[in-house]
Protein backbone atom coordinates (compact mmCIF):
# COMPACT_ATOMS: atom_id res chain seq x y z
CA UNK A 1 0.00 0.00 0.00
CA UNK A 2 1.44 3.48 -1.09
CA UNK A 3 1.75 6.03 1.36
CA UNK A 4 0.55 9.33 0.05
CA UNK A 5 3.79 11.10 1.09
CA UNK A 6 5.50 9.24 -1.15
CA UNK A 7 4.30 11.31 -3.91
CA UNK A 8 6.38 13.96 -5.15
CA UNK A 9 4.98 17.18 -3.43
CA UNK A 10 5.33 19.48 -6.64
CA UNK A 11 2.27 21.44 -6.39
CA UNK A 12 1.50 25.16 -5.80
CA UNK A 13 -0.49 24.97 -2.40
CA UNK A 14 2.27 23.26 -0.45
CA UNK A 15 2.39 25.69 2.18
CA UNK A 16 -0.74 24.81 3.66
CA UNK A 17 -0.42 21.26 4.11
CA UNK A 18 0.29 19.76 7.90
CA UNK A 19 1.13 16.49 5.92
CA UNK A 20 1.81 14.78 2.72
CA UNK A 21 -2.07 13.47 1.35
CA UNK A 22 -3.68 17.04 1.65
CA UNK A 23 -1.18 18.76 -0.63
CA UNK A 24 -1.32 15.30 -2.94
CA UNK A 25 -5.19 15.45 -3.21
CA UNK A 26 -5.99 19.54 -3.63
CA UNK A 27 -2.59 19.11 -5.98
CA UNK A 28 -4.35 20.86 -9.70
CA UNK A 29 -7.66 21.80 -7.53
CA UNK A 30 -7.02 25.19 -8.71
CA UNK A 31 -6.10 24.90 -12.20
CA UNK A 32 -9.40 22.72 -12.74
CA UNK A 33 -11.59 24.65 -10.88
CA UNK A 34 -10.96 27.83 -13.43
CA UNK A 35 -11.05 25.70 -16.52
CA UNK A 36 -14.29 24.32 -15.48
CA UNK A 37 -15.69 27.97 -14.93
CA UNK A 38 -14.35 28.80 -18.22
CA UNK A 39 -15.46 26.36 -20.35
CA UNK A 40 -19.27 26.78 -18.45
CA UNK A 41 -19.00 30.12 -19.71
CA UNK A 42 -17.96 29.64 -23.21
CA UNK A 43 -20.60 26.60 -23.04
CA UNK A 44 -23.41 28.37 -21.78
CA UNK A 45 -22.19 31.78 -24.32
CA UNK A 46 -22.25 29.09 -27.06
CA UNK A 47 -25.66 27.95 -25.95
CA UNK A 48 -27.41 31.83 -25.89
CA UNK A 49 -25.75 33.36 -28.66
CA UNK A 50 -24.25 31.15 -31.11
CA UNK A 51 -26.52 27.98 -31.85
CA UNK A 52 -29.31 28.58 -33.92
CA UNK A 53 -32.88 28.47 -32.72
CA UNK A 54 -34.36 24.99 -33.15
CA UNK A 55 -37.62 25.03 -36.15
CA UNK A 56 -39.99 23.31 -34.12
CA UNK A 57 -39.06 23.46 -30.24
CA UNK A 58 -37.59 27.36 -30.89
CA UNK A 59 -35.86 28.59 -27.35
CA UNK A 60 -37.03 25.35 -25.35
CA UNK A 61 -34.67 23.01 -27.32
CA UNK A 62 -31.91 24.99 -25.51
CA UNK A 63 -32.15 22.41 -22.23
CA UNK A 64 -30.59 19.72 -24.87
CA UNK A 65 -27.35 21.55 -24.25
CA UNK A 66 -27.99 21.09 -20.58
CA UNK A 67 -29.79 17.74 -20.69
CA UNK A 68 -27.69 15.53 -22.71
CA UNK A 69 -24.33 16.36 -21.56
CA UNK A 70 -25.62 15.27 -18.07
CA UNK A 71 -27.27 12.35 -19.25
CA UNK A 72 -23.91 11.21 -20.46
CA UNK A 73 -21.41 12.31 -18.38
CA UNK A 74 -24.32 10.64 -15.17
CA UNK A 75 -23.30 7.26 -17.60
CA UNK A 76 -19.89 7.31 -17.50
CA UNK A 77 -19.72 8.41 -14.01
CA UNK A 78 -21.55 5.06 -13.09
CA UNK A 79 -19.63 2.93 -15.52
CA UNK A 80 -16.66 4.51 -14.27
CA UNK A 81 -17.36 4.00 -10.38
CA UNK A 82 -17.96 0.26 -11.42
CA UNK A 83 -14.36 0.26 -13.09
CA UNK A 84 -12.70 2.18 -9.76
CA UNK A 85 -14.23 -0.97 -7.68
CA UNK A 86 -13.01 -3.16 -9.76
CA UNK A 87 -9.32 -1.81 -8.88
CA UNK A 88 -10.21 -1.60 -5.18
CA UNK A 89 -11.09 -5.85 -5.29
CA UNK A 90 -7.76 -6.13 -7.16
CA UNK A 91 -5.74 -3.93 -4.65
CA UNK A 92 -8.00 -3.75 -1.30
CA UNK A 93 -6.57 0.11 -1.30
CA UNK A 94 -9.64 1.59 0.64
CA UNK A 95 -8.61 4.92 -1.48
CA UNK A 96 -10.04 2.97 -4.95
CA UNK A 97 -13.24 2.70 -2.99
CA UNK A 98 -13.14 6.08 -1.93
CA UNK A 99 -13.09 7.21 -5.56
CA UNK A 100 -16.08 5.02 -6.81
CA UNK A 101 -18.07 6.32 -3.74
CA UNK A 102 -17.43 9.71 -4.71
CA UNK A 103 -17.85 8.68 -8.38
CA UNK A 104 -21.24 7.23 -7.84
CA UNK A 105 -22.20 9.69 -5.12
CA UNK A 106 -21.62 12.65 -8.06
CA UNK A 107 -23.11 10.63 -11.03
CA UNK A 108 -26.11 10.12 -8.61
CA UNK A 109 -26.83 13.79 -8.28
CA UNK A 110 -26.39 14.24 -11.93
CA UNK A 111 -29.01 11.37 -12.77
CA UNK A 112 -31.09 13.28 -10.97
CA UNK A 113 -30.27 16.41 -12.70
CA UNK A 114 -31.27 14.54 -15.77
CA UNK A 115 -34.38 13.53 -14.37
CA UNK A 116 -35.22 16.52 -13.86
CA UNK A 117 -33.83 18.67 -16.82
CA UNK A 118 -35.46 15.65 -18.94
CA UNK A 119 -39.13 16.27 -17.05
CA UNK A 120 -38.88 19.67 -17.75
CA UNK A 121 -38.48 19.58 -21.48
CA UNK A 122 -40.92 16.48 -21.63
CA UNK A 123 -43.63 18.86 -20.16
CA UNK A 124 -42.21 21.58 -22.37
CA UNK A 125 -42.57 19.50 -26.12
CA UNK A 126 -45.65 17.21 -25.49
CA UNK A 127 -47.04 19.01 -21.85
CA UNK A 128 -45.64 15.97 -19.65
CA UNK A 129 -44.07 15.87 -16.98
CA UNK A 130 -43.18 11.83 -17.57
CA UNK A 131 -43.51 10.39 -20.70
CA UNK A 132 -42.74 6.63 -21.19
CA UNK A 133 -41.85 6.46 -25.27
CA UNK A 134 -38.68 8.43 -23.94
CA UNK A 135 -36.10 5.67 -23.04
CA UNK A 136 -33.33 8.59 -21.61
CA UNK A 137 -35.99 9.07 -19.32
CA UNK A 138 -36.95 5.70 -18.38
CA UNK A 139 -33.94 4.22 -18.16
CA UNK A 140 -32.61 7.09 -16.10
CA UNK A 141 -35.23 6.26 -13.18
CA UNK A 142 -34.90 2.62 -13.17
CA UNK A 143 -30.64 3.38 -12.82
CA UNK A 144 -31.66 6.25 -10.40
CA UNK A 145 -33.86 3.78 -8.17
CA UNK A 146 -31.03 0.86 -7.85
CA UNK A 147 -28.21 3.60 -7.56
CA UNK A 148 -30.33 5.15 -4.69
CA UNK A 149 -30.05 1.84 -2.45
CA UNK A 150 -26.16 2.28 -2.29
CA UNK A 151 -26.36 4.61 0.36
CA UNK A 152 -28.28 2.51 2.21
CA UNK A 153 -25.99 -0.30 1.41
CA UNK A 154 -23.36 0.93 2.74
CA UNK A 155 -25.10 2.37 5.82
CA UNK A 156 -26.36 -1.21 6.82
CA UNK A 157 -22.92 -2.58 7.15
CA UNK A 158 -20.74 -1.62 10.04
CA UNK A 159 -17.81 -3.41 9.41
CA UNK A 160 -15.87 -0.90 7.02
CA UNK A 161 -14.05 -3.39 5.51
CA UNK A 162 -16.64 -5.45 4.42
CA UNK A 163 -18.92 -2.41 3.76
CA UNK A 164 -16.03 -1.30 1.22
CA UNK A 165 -16.25 -5.03 -0.56
CA UNK A 166 -19.77 -5.51 -0.51
CA UNK A 167 -20.11 -1.69 -1.84
CA UNK A 168 -17.36 -2.60 -4.57
CA UNK A 169 -19.28 -5.66 -5.61
CA UNK A 170 -22.55 -3.70 -5.87
CA UNK A 171 -20.99 -0.69 -7.99
CA UNK A 172 -19.42 -3.62 -10.35
CA UNK A 173 -22.80 -5.44 -10.96
CA UNK A 174 -24.27 -1.80 -10.93
CA UNK A 175 -22.26 -0.47 -13.58
CA UNK A 176 -22.54 -3.28 -15.91
CA UNK A 177 -26.41 -2.72 -15.73
CA UNK A 178 -26.66 0.76 -16.68
CA UNK A 179 -25.64 0.07 -20.58
CA UNK A 180 -27.15 -3.62 -20.44
CA UNK A 181 -30.48 -1.53 -19.15
CA UNK A 182 -30.17 1.40 -21.54
CA UNK A 183 -30.38 -1.01 -24.04
CA UNK A 184 -33.06 -3.14 -22.90
CA UNK A 185 -35.37 -0.11 -22.64
CA UNK A 186 -34.31 1.05 -25.55
CA UNK A 187 -35.20 -1.60 -27.40
CA UNK A 188 -38.64 -1.69 -25.74
CA UNK A 189 -40.22 1.34 -27.32
CA UNK A 190 -37.38 2.00 -30.41
CA UNK A 191 -40.06 -0.17 -32.23
CA UNK A 192 -43.37 1.14 -30.57
CA UNK A 193 -43.03 5.03 -30.85
CA UNK A 194 -40.72 6.72 -33.50
CA UNK A 195 -37.97 8.87 -31.99
CA UNK A 196 -39.05 12.06 -31.24
CA UNK A 197 -35.86 13.80 -30.16
CA UNK A 198 -33.05 14.43 -32.86
CA UNK A 199 -30.34 12.49 -32.65
CA UNK A 200 -26.39 13.43 -32.22
CA UNK A 201 -25.94 12.11 -35.78
CA UNK A 202 -28.01 14.43 -37.95
CA UNK A 203 -27.18 17.83 -36.17
CA UNK A 204 -26.42 20.61 -37.59
CA UNK A 205 -22.49 21.52 -37.10
CA UNK A 206 -23.13 24.45 -35.02
CA UNK A 207 -25.16 22.85 -32.99
CA UNK A 208 -22.74 19.92 -32.73
CA UNK A 209 -20.03 21.89 -31.84
CA UNK A 210 -21.90 23.70 -29.08
CA UNK A 211 -23.19 20.01 -27.68
CA UNK A 212 -19.58 19.04 -27.48
CA UNK A 213 -18.28 21.90 -25.98
CA UNK A 214 -21.28 21.57 -23.46
CA UNK A 215 -20.13 18.17 -23.00
CA UNK A 216 -16.56 18.85 -22.27
CA UNK A 217 -17.82 21.77 -19.72
CA UNK A 218 -19.82 19.14 -17.88
CA UNK A 219 -17.28 16.24 -17.68
CA UNK A 220 -15.11 18.82 -16.10
CA UNK A 221 -17.51 20.14 -13.81
CA UNK A 222 -17.98 16.14 -13.22
CA UNK A 223 -13.99 15.70 -12.53
CA UNK A 224 -13.83 19.09 -10.56
CA UNK A 225 -16.99 18.17 -8.11
CA UNK A 226 -15.24 14.65 -7.36
CA UNK A 227 -12.09 16.32 -6.59
CA UNK A 228 -13.26 18.61 -4.36
CA UNK A 229 -15.46 16.15 -2.71
CA UNK A 230 -12.06 13.83 -2.54
CA UNK A 231 -9.91 16.47 -1.29
CA UNK A 232 -12.81 17.56 1.53
CA UNK A 233 -13.17 13.94 2.95
CA UNK A 234 -9.60 13.11 2.56
CA UNK A 235 -8.93 16.17 4.89
CA UNK A 236 -11.12 15.90 7.69
CA UNK A 237 -9.96 12.36 7.66
CA UNK A 238 -6.43 13.15 8.29
CA UNK A 239 -7.63 16.25 10.58
CA UNK A 240 -8.94 14.02 12.84
CA UNK A 241 -5.88 11.88 12.93
CA UNK A 242 -4.32 15.03 13.89
CA UNK A 243 -7.01 15.70 16.53
CA UNK A 244 -6.68 12.36 18.21
CA UNK A 245 -3.12 12.65 18.31
CA UNK A 246 -3.17 16.14 19.98
CA UNK A 247 -5.48 14.69 22.69
CA UNK A 248 -3.06 11.66 23.46
CA UNK A 249 -5.42 9.07 21.77
CA UNK A 250 -3.44 7.53 19.46
CA UNK A 251 -3.48 3.98 20.20
CA UNK A 252 -6.41 2.87 21.86
CA UNK A 253 -9.09 2.68 18.18
CA UNK A 254 -12.26 5.17 18.38
CA UNK A 255 -15.48 3.49 18.14
CA UNK A 256 -16.18 4.33 14.36
CA UNK A 257 -19.62 5.64 14.46
CA UNK A 258 -21.88 4.16 11.76
CA UNK A 259 -21.61 5.42 8.15
CA UNK A 260 -22.28 4.98 4.33
CA UNK A 261 -18.76 7.13 3.73
CA UNK A 262 -15.67 4.98 3.03
CA UNK A 263 -13.03 4.76 5.63
CA UNK A 264 -9.64 6.06 4.96
CA UNK A 265 -8.18 4.80 8.64
CA UNK A 266 -4.82 3.19 6.51
CA UNK A 267 -4.50 6.31 4.37
CA UNK A 268 -5.24 9.33 6.81
CA UNK A 269 -3.09 8.38 9.59
CA UNK A 270 0.58 10.50 9.12
CA UNK A 271 3.07 8.01 8.71
CA UNK A 272 5.11 8.71 12.02
CA UNK A 273 1.55 7.55 14.45
CA UNK A 274 0.70 4.36 11.86
CA UNK A 275 0.36 2.51 14.88
CA UNK A 276 -2.31 4.87 15.75
CA UNK A 277 -5.38 3.68 13.59
CA UNK A 278 -7.39 6.36 13.24
CA UNK A 279 -11.22 6.07 11.77
CA UNK A 280 -13.39 8.83 9.52
CA UNK B 1 -10.27 -14.18 9.53
CA UNK B 2 -10.62 -10.55 7.71
CA UNK B 3 -7.83 -9.48 10.29
CA UNK B 4 -5.17 -11.33 8.52
CA UNK B 5 -4.79 -8.07 6.27
CA UNK B 6 -2.65 -9.13 2.73
CA UNK B 7 -2.08 -6.54 0.18
CA UNK B 8 -2.54 -9.48 -2.42
CA UNK B 9 -4.93 -10.97 -4.06
CA UNK B 10 -7.65 -12.52 -1.90
CA UNK B 11 -6.52 -15.90 -3.33
CA UNK B 12 -3.41 -15.89 -0.78
CA UNK B 13 -5.49 -16.62 2.05
CA UNK B 14 -7.90 -19.21 0.98
CA UNK B 15 -6.96 -22.68 1.50
CA UNK B 16 -5.46 -24.77 -1.74
CA UNK B 17 -8.12 -25.89 -4.27
CA UNK B 18 -9.41 -28.53 -5.97
CA UNK B 19 -9.01 -30.55 -3.19
CA UNK B 20 -12.26 -31.61 -4.14
CA UNK B 21 -13.83 -31.04 -7.51
CA UNK B 22 -16.01 -28.47 -8.67
CA UNK B 23 -18.76 -30.19 -9.55
CA UNK B 24 -18.74 -32.80 -6.44
CA UNK B 25 -19.00 -29.52 -4.06
CA UNK B 26 -21.95 -28.28 -6.38
CA UNK B 27 -23.25 -31.78 -6.02
CA UNK B 28 -22.91 -32.12 -2.19
CA UNK B 29 -24.35 -28.15 -1.85
CA UNK B 30 -27.51 -28.70 -3.88
CA UNK B 31 -28.20 -31.70 -1.89
CA UNK B 32 -28.20 -30.40 1.29
CA UNK B 33 -30.07 -27.38 0.26
CA UNK B 34 -32.44 -29.33 -1.51
CA UNK B 35 -32.40 -31.76 1.85
CA UNK B 36 -33.43 -28.77 3.94
CA UNK B 37 -35.85 -27.57 1.39
CA UNK B 38 -37.54 -30.54 1.63
CA UNK B 39 -37.39 -31.02 5.42
CA UNK B 40 -38.11 -27.17 6.68
CA UNK B 41 -40.39 -26.29 3.59
CA UNK B 42 -39.29 -22.59 4.30
CA UNK B 43 -39.36 -21.48 0.90
CA UNK B 44 -41.37 -23.05 -1.66
CA UNK B 45 -44.69 -23.61 -0.45
CA UNK B 46 -44.72 -19.67 0.64
CA UNK B 47 -43.62 -18.69 -2.57
CA UNK B 48 -46.40 -21.12 -4.36
CA UNK B 49 -49.38 -19.63 -2.04
CA UNK B 50 -48.34 -16.24 -2.13
CA UNK B 51 -48.49 -16.74 -6.07
CA UNK B 52 -51.96 -18.05 -5.88
CA UNK B 53 -53.22 -15.41 -3.57
CA UNK B 54 -51.44 -12.84 -5.77
CA UNK B 55 -54.08 -14.30 -8.31
CA UNK B 56 -56.81 -13.74 -6.22
CA UNK B 57 -55.84 -9.82 -5.26
CA UNK B 58 -55.20 -9.14 -9.11
CA UNK B 59 -58.77 -10.69 -9.58
CA UNK B 60 -60.48 -7.94 -7.15
CA UNK B 61 -57.88 -4.91 -8.00
CA UNK B 62 -58.66 -5.21 -11.75
CA UNK B 63 -62.11 -6.55 -11.03
CA UNK B 64 -61.66 -8.34 -14.07
CA UNK B 65 -62.56 -12.78 -14.37
CA UNK B 66 -59.91 -13.18 -17.36
CA UNK B 67 -57.33 -11.22 -18.74
CA UNK B 68 -55.20 -11.75 -22.21
CA UNK B 69 -52.67 -9.79 -24.00
CA UNK B 70 -50.18 -7.12 -22.30
CA UNK B 71 -52.12 -7.55 -19.05
CA UNK B 72 -52.13 -11.26 -18.81
CA UNK B 73 -48.22 -11.13 -19.11
CA UNK B 74 -47.80 -8.37 -17.01
CA UNK B 75 -49.74 -10.45 -14.29
CA UNK B 76 -48.15 -13.52 -14.74
CA UNK B 77 -44.80 -11.72 -14.55
CA UNK B 78 -44.95 -9.57 -11.67
CA UNK B 79 -46.45 -12.58 -9.78
CA UNK B 80 -43.59 -14.32 -10.47
CA UNK B 81 -41.38 -12.17 -9.64
CA UNK B 82 -42.74 -10.83 -6.27
CA UNK B 83 -42.73 -14.75 -5.50
CA UNK B 84 -39.10 -15.05 -6.62
CA UNK B 85 -37.74 -12.24 -3.89
CA UNK B 86 -39.71 -14.05 -1.25
CA UNK B 87 -37.30 -17.38 -2.02
CA UNK B 88 -34.42 -14.86 -2.68
CA UNK B 89 -35.18 -13.40 0.47
CA UNK B 90 -34.58 -16.22 2.34
CA UNK B 91 -31.84 -17.84 0.35
CA UNK B 92 -28.84 -17.31 2.56
CA UNK B 93 -31.05 -16.58 5.83
CA UNK B 94 -29.96 -20.01 7.46
CA UNK B 95 -26.46 -19.87 6.32
CA UNK B 96 -25.48 -16.41 7.81
CA UNK B 97 -27.56 -17.18 10.89
CA UNK B 98 -26.41 -20.64 11.58
CA UNK B 99 -23.09 -20.47 11.03
CA UNK B 100 -23.24 -22.44 7.25
CA UNK B 101 -20.92 -19.74 6.13
CA UNK B 102 -18.04 -20.59 8.11
CA UNK B 103 -17.86 -24.33 8.18
CA UNK B 104 -18.53 -24.15 4.02
CA UNK B 105 -15.01 -21.44 4.31
CA UNK B 106 -13.35 -24.06 6.54
CA UNK B 107 -14.17 -26.80 3.54
CA UNK B 108 -10.27 -26.91 1.27
CA UNK B 109 -13.26 -26.25 -1.76
CA UNK B 110 -13.30 -23.82 -4.64
CA UNK B 111 -16.07 -21.01 -3.53
CA UNK B 112 -17.37 -20.70 -6.69
CA UNK B 113 -19.60 -23.81 -5.58
CA UNK B 114 -21.40 -22.22 -3.56
CA UNK B 115 -22.68 -19.94 -5.93
CA UNK B 116 -23.47 -22.31 -8.40
CA UNK B 117 -25.47 -24.49 -5.82
CA UNK B 118 -27.21 -21.54 -4.59
CA UNK B 119 -28.41 -20.70 -7.95
CA UNK B 120 -29.17 -24.32 -9.02
CA UNK B 121 -31.33 -24.27 -5.94
CA UNK B 122 -33.21 -21.25 -6.55
CA UNK B 123 -33.68 -21.78 -10.03
CA UNK B 124 -35.44 -25.33 -9.14
CA UNK B 125 -37.62 -23.06 -6.48
CA UNK B 126 -38.67 -21.09 -9.10
CA UNK B 127 -39.41 -24.36 -11.47
CA UNK B 128 -41.44 -25.88 -8.65
CA UNK B 129 -43.11 -22.32 -7.99
CA UNK B 130 -43.93 -22.26 -11.98
CA UNK B 131 -45.13 -25.66 -12.19
CA UNK B 132 -47.83 -24.23 -9.03
CA UNK B 133 -48.34 -21.16 -10.73
CA UNK B 134 -48.72 -21.14 -14.34
CA UNK B 135 -51.77 -23.81 -14.10
CA UNK B 136 -53.32 -21.70 -11.62
CA UNK B 137 -52.77 -18.58 -13.21
CA UNK B 138 -54.38 -20.21 -16.63
CA UNK B 139 -57.12 -21.73 -14.45
CA UNK B 140 -57.74 -18.87 -12.31
CA UNK B 141 -57.26 -15.48 -14.63
CA UNK B 142 -56.66 -16.57 -18.11
CA UNK B 143 -58.76 -15.88 -21.08
CA UNK B 144 -57.49 -17.73 -23.96
CA UNK B 145 -56.09 -21.38 -23.58
CA UNK B 146 -52.97 -22.15 -22.41
CA UNK B 147 -52.07 -24.95 -25.01
CA UNK B 148 -50.93 -23.09 -28.09
CA UNK B 149 -48.70 -20.81 -25.99
CA UNK B 150 -47.35 -23.32 -23.61
CA UNK B 151 -44.14 -24.09 -25.57
CA UNK B 152 -43.26 -20.44 -26.04
CA UNK B 153 -44.13 -19.76 -22.34
CA UNK B 154 -41.89 -21.97 -21.06
CA UNK B 155 -38.79 -21.03 -23.38
CA UNK B 156 -39.57 -17.62 -22.05
CA UNK B 157 -40.15 -18.41 -18.36
CA UNK B 158 -36.69 -20.94 -18.07
CA UNK B 159 -34.95 -17.61 -20.21
CA UNK B 160 -36.67 -16.00 -17.00
CA UNK B 161 -35.41 -17.54 -14.35
CA UNK B 162 -32.10 -18.45 -15.21
CA UNK B 163 -31.65 -14.66 -14.98
CA UNK B 164 -34.14 -14.03 -11.59
CA UNK B 165 -31.79 -17.09 -10.11
CA UNK B 166 -28.73 -15.44 -10.57
CA UNK B 167 -29.39 -11.85 -10.10
CA UNK B 168 -31.22 -13.13 -7.04
CA UNK B 169 -28.09 -15.73 -6.20
CA UNK B 170 -25.88 -12.41 -6.14
CA UNK B 171 -28.57 -9.92 -4.30
CA UNK B 172 -29.32 -12.45 -1.29
CA UNK B 173 -25.92 -12.66 -0.86
CA UNK B 174 -24.86 -8.99 -0.74
CA UNK B 175 -28.14 -7.93 1.58
CA UNK B 176 -27.62 -11.14 3.60
CA UNK B 177 -25.31 -9.84 5.77
CA UNK B 178 -26.56 -6.21 6.32
CA UNK B 179 -28.64 -5.09 9.18
CA UNK B 180 -31.59 -4.40 7.01
CA UNK B 181 -31.91 -7.38 4.97
CA UNK B 182 -35.19 -7.76 4.60
CA UNK B 183 -35.60 -4.55 3.10
CA UNK B 184 -32.47 -4.33 0.60
CA UNK B 185 -33.04 -7.49 -0.98
CA UNK B 186 -35.95 -6.65 -3.17
CA UNK B 187 -35.04 -2.76 -3.13
CA UNK B 188 -31.56 -4.05 -5.06
CA UNK B 189 -33.23 -6.74 -6.74
CA UNK B 190 -36.67 -4.83 -8.42
CA UNK B 191 -34.38 -2.63 -10.64
CA UNK B 192 -32.05 -5.42 -12.19
CA UNK B 193 -34.84 -7.52 -12.91
CA UNK B 194 -36.61 -4.73 -14.85
CA UNK B 195 -34.81 -5.70 -18.33
CA UNK B 196 -35.79 -9.67 -17.19
CA UNK B 197 -39.62 -7.94 -17.09
CA UNK B 198 -39.27 -6.26 -20.55
CA UNK B 199 -37.97 -8.99 -22.17
CA UNK B 200 -40.33 -11.68 -20.67
CA UNK B 201 -43.58 -9.43 -20.65
CA UNK B 202 -42.85 -8.77 -24.10
CA UNK B 203 -42.15 -12.33 -25.30
CA UNK B 204 -45.21 -13.66 -23.52
CA UNK B 205 -47.76 -11.41 -24.01
CA UNK B 206 -48.40 -11.95 -27.77
CA UNK B 207 -48.62 -15.66 -26.99
CA UNK B 208 -51.76 -15.13 -24.69
CA UNK B 209 -53.98 -13.61 -27.25
CA UNK B 210 -57.77 -14.60 -27.86
CA UNK B 211 -56.85 -14.79 -31.51
CA UNK B 212 -54.74 -17.70 -31.19
CA UNK B 213 -56.58 -20.14 -31.42
CA UNK B 214 -54.97 -22.96 -33.72
CA UNK B 215 -51.35 -24.24 -33.97
CA UNK B 216 -48.77 -23.73 -31.75
CA UNK B 217 -47.14 -19.82 -31.32
CA UNK B 218 -44.18 -18.92 -31.55
CA UNK B 219 -42.56 -15.79 -29.21
CA UNK B 220 -40.71 -13.44 -30.33
CA UNK B 221 -37.19 -14.29 -31.07
CA UNK B 222 -35.90 -10.35 -30.26
CA UNK B 223 -36.88 -10.80 -26.89
CA UNK B 224 -35.79 -14.47 -26.35
CA UNK B 225 -32.62 -13.29 -27.47
CA UNK B 226 -32.57 -10.10 -25.00
CA UNK B 227 -32.88 -12.59 -22.17
CA UNK B 228 -30.62 -14.85 -22.88
CA UNK B 229 -27.80 -11.93 -23.46
CA UNK B 230 -28.87 -10.39 -20.15
CA UNK B 231 -28.63 -14.13 -18.62
CA UNK B 232 -25.27 -14.56 -20.07
CA UNK B 233 -23.94 -11.12 -19.22
CA UNK B 234 -25.36 -11.30 -15.32
CA UNK B 235 -24.43 -15.13 -15.32
CA UNK B 236 -20.26 -13.71 -15.65
CA UNK B 237 -20.62 -11.15 -13.53
CA UNK B 238 -21.66 -12.67 -10.57
CA UNK B 239 -20.00 -15.68 -11.10
CA UNK B 240 -16.83 -13.38 -10.80
CA UNK B 241 -17.77 -11.21 -7.69
CA UNK B 242 -19.30 -13.77 -5.73
CA UNK B 243 -16.06 -14.95 -4.16
CA UNK B 244 -15.67 -11.75 -2.81
CA UNK B 245 -18.88 -11.57 -1.03
CA UNK B 246 -17.37 -14.82 0.83
CA UNK B 247 -14.17 -13.49 2.50
CA UNK B 248 -15.16 -13.32 5.97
Amino acid sequence: MQSPSRHPAGSSDTKHRPSGAVGTYGRGLRTLSLSTVIAIALALGLVFFYAPLEAEQGFLQKIFYVHVPLAIVALCGFVLGGLLAIQHLRTRDPRWDMRSYVVIHMSLIFAIGTLITGSIWAKGSWGHWWVWSEPTLVSFLIIFLLYATYQPLRFAIEDPERQARYASVFAITAGAFVPLNYIAVNLSTAYLHPRVFTSTSNLPGSMAFTLLVSMVAMALLFATLCKYELTAKHTRAQLRALRRRLAGDGVSPPARSRSAVPSLSHVAAPPAQAAGRSAL
Amino acid sequence: MSGVQTPGRPSLTTPPKQAVGLWRTVGALLRKELLVELRTLESVPGMSLFALTTFVVFHFALNRDSVEGDLAAGILWVTLLFAAILGVNRLFVADADQGGYDAFLLAPVDRSAMFLAKTLTLLAFLVVLELVAVPAFALLLLGPPLGPALPGLLATLALGDVGIAVIGTLVAALAVQTRARDLLGPLLALPLFVPIVIGGARAVSPLLVQAHTGGVVEPPIRWLLTLGLYDLVFGLIAYALFDFLLED
